[in-house]
């Protein structure tokens, strides 16, 4: 891969919305002027069964259709995957592991026997629940992954998130402001180590 | 001006359907193709076309209405995967001798046996001897290009085409785009007015007729003669494109040949993987190439023969497995081109992607190596090869 290209891979499980925040990225990525792709690994998918789905975002066209197998960044949506699947399988050791949990990174290192890279936790489902009061856990890993991976600049992101969002749920207004809070919450509370 | 978008390849064929606001639409959906007249329905509804959309109960049905409709005088789309496709097979055959220009997007994906949805070449190359013409695609732009330079094609030639695009890389993948504006596509196609057709009230015409012995060899060699003068026709609409949009295209993609040792040629979206390959070879000092097959039907033989004669060794990937004992289906083709030239590169067959099988940079990395072993020993051992397979014994 050349050098520029940032390259994150997404865990999650059918139903959580791992696919949509990776389409997101791509879409707010584009909006701030790079090239992008936005893929889902699909399978036999069912609520629940994990999924994997990669962005990959540069300066340049970007020709490779191949799937990632040495990401800068891991977004995983949902902790129990760190028991079920190798997430940090390639992953870069000056990149980073994002992680959806409540604990703090040390904790959840020991669960990533082998992985010496950064690792940051954002609670979303706590998040979620504060701002949407449903466990939507894919709007505060989409903040998450762009505050550590920094692909797109603070502003930009919040700027291009709310007219993403005002299209995606214009007939769903009243959710709008939650999502912009979970953005925001997210980009706060993150913890890295 | 282009319009700069990000779209997902199914999306990319759904707006160029659009744009080109055809007459008619039959379909009926299939994994990964689905979204197709999934977007395209949404359009209808929000009345940015004019199409009349004929949901049916099966690909058969699909493919019946597509003829009906171009028989009489109509402009007609559709689009499948897979076993959506080998529902239609009868029909491609009936389709292409009736000349009738159906314009069909596909996606590609295995056919099944052991059942699976992702990505290969196996759905189209089995309908390849079916009188139909065939346009593969790398990226989202590429399929929205084909799509729109494929329904003029289609009706300049009397023939159906199918233009193709890679089932869940390509179709399901989210990239950059450059579209452009509607009333540019509008004035590209124009409106389609053939000269017969079933409904023309001064001339009817009888179509779909019964052929006896004494007609229908003529017919097929009819049909034969109209595929061997698309070859024109794809570069003067190749051409026509280029005016509009100063994108090129020709019946294949030299990426980097000119003073190459070793080449690949392949087709659609592993072509870009390939690429990559080749910068970082290049990086390195070797002088490696890409050739990215776009037409397949009909088939370049006489350019693709000469374009592979650059090299001294030549990689044919299939992304399907012909069962032939000899080969994949490109491969065949390819290397039977070259049989009359006096300096032909070895040629060798590599079987790779089957059923969503991803194939990487690295693996196209071993593939050069191969090449360049084959050029030392003067040899090219085993021409029919796997490459991502995990049987050790194979």
């Amino acid at each position: 891969m050349k050098d520029d290209v940032v390259e994150i891979r997404w865990h999650g499980r059918g139903g959580q919305g791992a696919k949509t925040a990776c389409l997101l990225l791509a879409d707010v990525a584009f909006s701030s002027g790079k090239y992008v792709q936005g893929f889902p690994e699909y399978g036999p998918e069912r609520m629940g069964a994990p999924i994997t789905a990669y962005n990959r975002i540069s300066d340049h066209v970007c020709n490779v259709h191949s799937n990632i197998y040495h990401p800068n960044f891991v977004v995983v949506v949902d902790e129990t995957l760190l028991k079920s699947v190798d997430v940090t399988s390639g992953l870069k050791e000056n990149g980073a592991l994002i992680v959806n949990s409540s604990k703090d990174p040390e904790e959840v290192r020991k669960e990533v026997p082998g992985y010496q890279g950064k690792i940051c936790c954002v609670d979303a489902e706590k998040i979620s629940m504060e701002t949407l009061g449903k466990n939507f856990p894919n709007t505060p890993m989409l903040a998450a992954a762009v505050k550590v991976s920094n692909v797109i600049e603070r502003d930009q992101f919040i700027k291009d998130m709310k007219s993403s969002f005002q299209h995606k749920f214009r007939h769903k207004p009243q959710v709008i402001e939650g999502n912009m809070k979970a953005l925001k919450k997210s980009m706060e509370e993150i913890k890295v180590s | 001006m282009a319009i700069r978008e990000r779209l997902s390849g199914n999306e990319a064929v759904a707006t160029a359907m659009r744009q080109i606001d055809p007459d008619v639409m039959g379909a009926f959906p299939i994994t990964p193709s689905t979204e197709i007249p999934q977007y395209f329905s949404d359009f209808i509804a929000n009345g940015k076309v004019h199409t009349e959309f004929i949901p049916v109960e099966s690909e058969h049905s699909a493919m019946s209405t597509c003829m009906g409709a171009s028989a009489a005088g109509a402009r007609a789309v559709t689009a499948t995967s897979s076993a959506g496709l080998a529902f239609m097979y009868e029909l491609l055959w009936v389709s292409a001798s009736m000349r009738l220009p159906i314009t069909m997007a596909v996606v590609n994906r295995a056919l099944t046996g052991p059942i699976n949805i992702n990505n290969d070449h196996s759905d189209s190359m089995g309908a390849r001897d079916s009188g139909w013409m065939q346009i593969y695609a790398e990226t989202n732009q590429e399929v929205y290009d084909n799509f729109i330079q494929a329904v003029l094609i289609a009706e300049a030639c009397r023939l159906p085409i199918m233009v193709c695009q890679d089932g869940f890389i390509t179709s399901h993948g989210v990239s950059n785009i450059d579209l452009i504006e509607d009333e540019k596509v509008k004035a590209f196609v124009g409106e389609y007015e053939p000269e017969n057709y079933l409904l023309k009230h001064d001339n009817p015409l009888a179509v779909g007729p019964y052929g006896v012995s004494p007609y229908y060899m003529e017919i097929k060699r009819a049909q034969a003669q109209a595929m061997k003068d698309a070859m024109p026709v794809i570069r003067d609409v190749a051409n026509k494109f280029y005016d509009m949009t100063g994108r090129q295209y020709g019946f294949f993609e030299e990426y980097k040949m000119d003073d190459a040792d070793v080449a690949l040629v392949v087709i659609g979206s592993s072509a870009g993987t390939g690429k990559e390959a080749v910068d970082r070879l290049r990086s390195e000092g070797q002088k490696v190439g890409l050739i990215k097959l776009r037409v397949f039907r009909p088939f370049p033989r006489i350019p693709l023969a000469e374009a592979m004669c650059k090299v001294k060794a030549v990689a044919i990937m299939d992304k399907a497995e012909g069962f032939s004992n000899s080969g994949g289906p490109l491969f065949n083709e390819a290397r039977n081109s070259l049989y009359d030239l006096p300096d032909k590169p070895y040629a060798v067959n590599y079987i790779y992607g089957l059923g969503g099988r991803d194939i990487t940079v690295e693996d196209f990395y071993d593939i050069y190596r191969d090449l360049y072993v084959i050029c030392e020993n003067d040899d090219p051992g085993d021409v029919y090869r796997y490459v991502g397979v995990r049987d050790s014994r194979y």
